[in-house]
């Protein structure tokens, strides 16, 4: 056959069963075209009620200022900043999925990709909800921009990684919405074209923007989704650089360190596949699409988990060896007295993420623990969890104990409308989430097609057919003879 | 626009298609379109199709996304209003790399996808002619245009020669308009207006 390319047995199957075109159409439509089931109407509905809570939350702190907030003379980001950090990062896993694996050619990453991409957008959009709100008088929000304005015009400082904050992330969701709806294009013309109500014929027909699948569409198509991924690869290494610039181009002790870029960069990798693991381990079972986003797809992810994570630890250990080792009193004070020291006030946070961050990603050095659901799911939370206390531990050990030892007293703790603000944002996250799962294919219809016929499980089958000679067969006699 | 006449073949699988495109390209019969559920690579240059300078038009925008970042920081920064940000250099290149970048991106990655919508006239409420509706499903569609010297019924008898499953005649609008896909009427249907 002239187009059934070859693949090597030793990649595993990307979609299992006897599927063909048409079934794996059917496979990955039905959950849009079904009516919610029970499960999705309960999450949904406790999605709305906590984003409730966070709407008061939010309201609160703009009648009565940021000072509903319990920052104080040192700790002025708090709470507030760490949840900021941590969203944005969560958001980088999508774009590795969809734009780095693009360019490496990696083809599992059509099972997961969409959803990826959509958390990414979702997490933004949680994200960019923090320095706003942080403002306090929000109304003039529009100050951060470069407009002309009545004050001279004055305009921003462009010299500020504040300002290169507001670009790197406002380009980043931009880029991320292209990127995610045009792929979506075809897909949602599928949807037009099935559809048999009303409604959904002028929904998806809007949607769609007139898609038709010509050669000249895909044509196109392919060499925009190319580019924009060779764009969105340096924007994700961009966006989680400037995040650290926020605090790397300052001079206070723990957040001035040229290993901030990378380091950010990887730990925000790793949360952000540790929320991919979490979202896909509960989607797949509940809409039913374990024959495509499989256990292998889970196996590949936790690879990737296992290797952040040891950057991730050795950027901590880098960090507090450097701290260390430049004799710098300050910094070493920030880490010896303010991290290390478990019984220093915030002691346990730091040994928490250490624990989470660092220690517990381990197990993904066995094969079996990489395979198993339940570890998967547990083990993606307590990432989450350690990156948030990442961020936690940067933003609020390296302040809270000033320069003046008078300055110390103060013991930073969120009030509720902190909280609050972040469980909304979690009320937003999945609110959006779950109206994606049901109006939206959660898996890349098109590219799960273009990759059938050389990774689905029946034709791997053929493929092994076709050669007569089993593949540990051949290696075994040909492994070593160099092409003799 | 106008509607004209086509002779569709449906294939089901794209190790047919694929030499079949080849096969009609080479008995002379020009191919209107091929309809294809996902990108089939390569099936562009069997069609004959040169390819898209959508590439050149994204690095285009992205030099203009350059410029404008540059240029517009340095006129704010250096002439229009100068700010002494800690004795450093009015004009601080290395600070303004970030911004310059992340424009860079912005416009190369907005006006691609403009570009790209405008090249293959995508819109909301663009409504264009199917000629199958399973061809976003699973099925490969090549659509031949009929002129007057056509041989309808050798045309037809090709097709399957090649291995279409199904051939047909269809008469479909070729451009677009503006319309939703509940609705059926069709741009060309004129009201008929009375005149009192």
């Amino acid at each position: 056959m002239a187009l059934l390319r070859y693949e090597s047995q030793v990649r595993p199957a990307l979609v299992e069963g006897d599927k063909e075109y048409h079934q794996v159409t059917e496979d990955i439509c039905r959950p849009v075209e079904a009516k919610p089931g029970k499960l999705w109407w309960i999450g949904f509905l406790i999605s709305v009620a906590v984003l409730a809570f966070g709407i008061l939350s939010v309201t609160m702190e703009v009648i009565y200022g940021t000072g509903q907030w319990n920052l104080n003379k040192t700790v002025g980001w708090g709470w507030d900043i760490t949840n900021f950090v941590w969203w944005i990062g969560i958001g980088h896993a999508g774009t590795l999925i969809s734009a780095i694996l693009l360019l490496f050619r990696q083809g599992w990453r059509t099972g997961v990709n969409r959803a990826a991409e959509a958390m990414t957008i979702f997490a933004v959009m949680c994200a960019g909800q923090f320095p706003i709100w942080h403002m306090g008088r929000v109304w003039v929000a529009f100050f951060t921009l470069p407009y002309p304005n009545t004050r001279g015009p004055l305009w921003v400082n462009f010299n500020s990684p504040l300002l290169w904050d507001i670009f790197a992330i406002s380009t980043y969701f931009t880029v991320s919405v292209l990127f995610w709806y045009t792929g979506l294009l075809p897909d949602l013309a599928t949807l037009r074209d099935r559809a048999k109500r009303k409604w959904r014929k002028m929904f998806y027909g809007v949607a769609a923007f007139g898609w038709t699948g010509s050669t000249k569409h895909w044509q196109r198509h392919e060499a925009l989704a190319l580019v924009l991924a060779g764009l969105s690869t340096p924007l994700v290494l961009s966006v989680h650089t400037i995040v650290s610039f926020d605090f790397a181009t300052s001079v206070v002790p723990g957040w001035h360190t040229t290993i901030f870029p990378p380091y950010f960069v990887a730990g925000a990798i790793f949360s952000g596949f540790a929320m991919v693991q979490t979202l896909l381990v509960v989607t797949r079972k509940v809409l039913g699409l374990e024959e495509y986003i499989t256990i292998e797809h889970i196996d590949v992810m936790n690879k990737i988990i296992v290797l952040t994570g040891s950057i991730v630890g050795i950027a901590y250990l880098t960090e507090l060896f450097m701290a260390w080792y430049s004799y710098a009193p300050y910094e070493w004070f920030a880490f010896r007295q303010n991290r290390i020291n478990l019984f220093s006030p915030y002691g346990w946070a730091y040994w928490i993420m250490m624990f989470c961050n660092v220690v517990s990603p381990q197990v993904f050095w066995i094969r079996k623990m990489r395979r198993n659901l339940m570890i998967t799911f547990f083990m993606s939370i307590l990432i989450n969890i350690g990156m948030w206390f990442e961020r936690f531990v940067i933003i609020v050990t390296s302040v809270y104990r000033d320069y003046l030892p008078s300055a110390w007293s103060t013991y930073y703790r969120p009030t509720i409308w902190e909280v609050g603000f972040y469980m909304g944002t979690f009320g937003l996250f999945f609110t959006c989430f779950f109206l994606f799962a049901k109006f939206f294919p959660v898996i890349a219809l098109a590219e799960i097609k273009h990759i059938l016929k050389r990774s689905g499980g029946n034709y791997k089958k053929k493929m092994d057919e076709i050669e007569h000679e089993r593949t540990e067969e051949f290696a075994e006699q040909h492994g070593h003879d160099h092409g003799a | 626009m106008a509607i004209k006449k086509f002779i569709t073949g449906n294939f089901t699988d794209e190790a047919v298609l694929f030499p079949a495109v080849k096969k009609v390209r080479r008995a002379g019969y020009k191919i209107h379109e091929v309809f294809t559920p996902f990108p089939i690579h390569g099936l562009d240059k069997a069609m004959g199709l040169r390819d898209t300078s959508l590439h050149t038009a994204g690095f285009i925008y992205g030099i203009t996304g350059t410029a404008t970042a540059v240029g517009f920081i340095t006129w704010a920064l250096t002439i229009d209003w100068q700010l002494n940000f800690g004795g450093k250099p009015f004009f601080s290149l290395p600070a303004w790399i970030p911004i310059t970048f992340e424009l860079t991106v912005l416009f190369a990655s907005v006006g691609m996808v403009l570009t790209f919508c405008y090249l293959c006239q995508m819109a909301p409420f663009v409504k264009k002619d199917h000629f199958n509706l399973r061809s976003t499903d699973d099925l490969f569609v090549i659509a031949l245009e009929c002129t007057d010297k056509t041989n309808e019924s050798e045309v037809m008898i090709f097709l399957q020669s090649i291995g279409a499953k199904e051939v047909q005649v269809q008469y479909k609008e070729t451009g677009w308009w503006l319309g939703r896909y509940d609705k059926d009427r069709k741009r060309f249907e004129k009201k008929t207006e009375t005149v009192h």
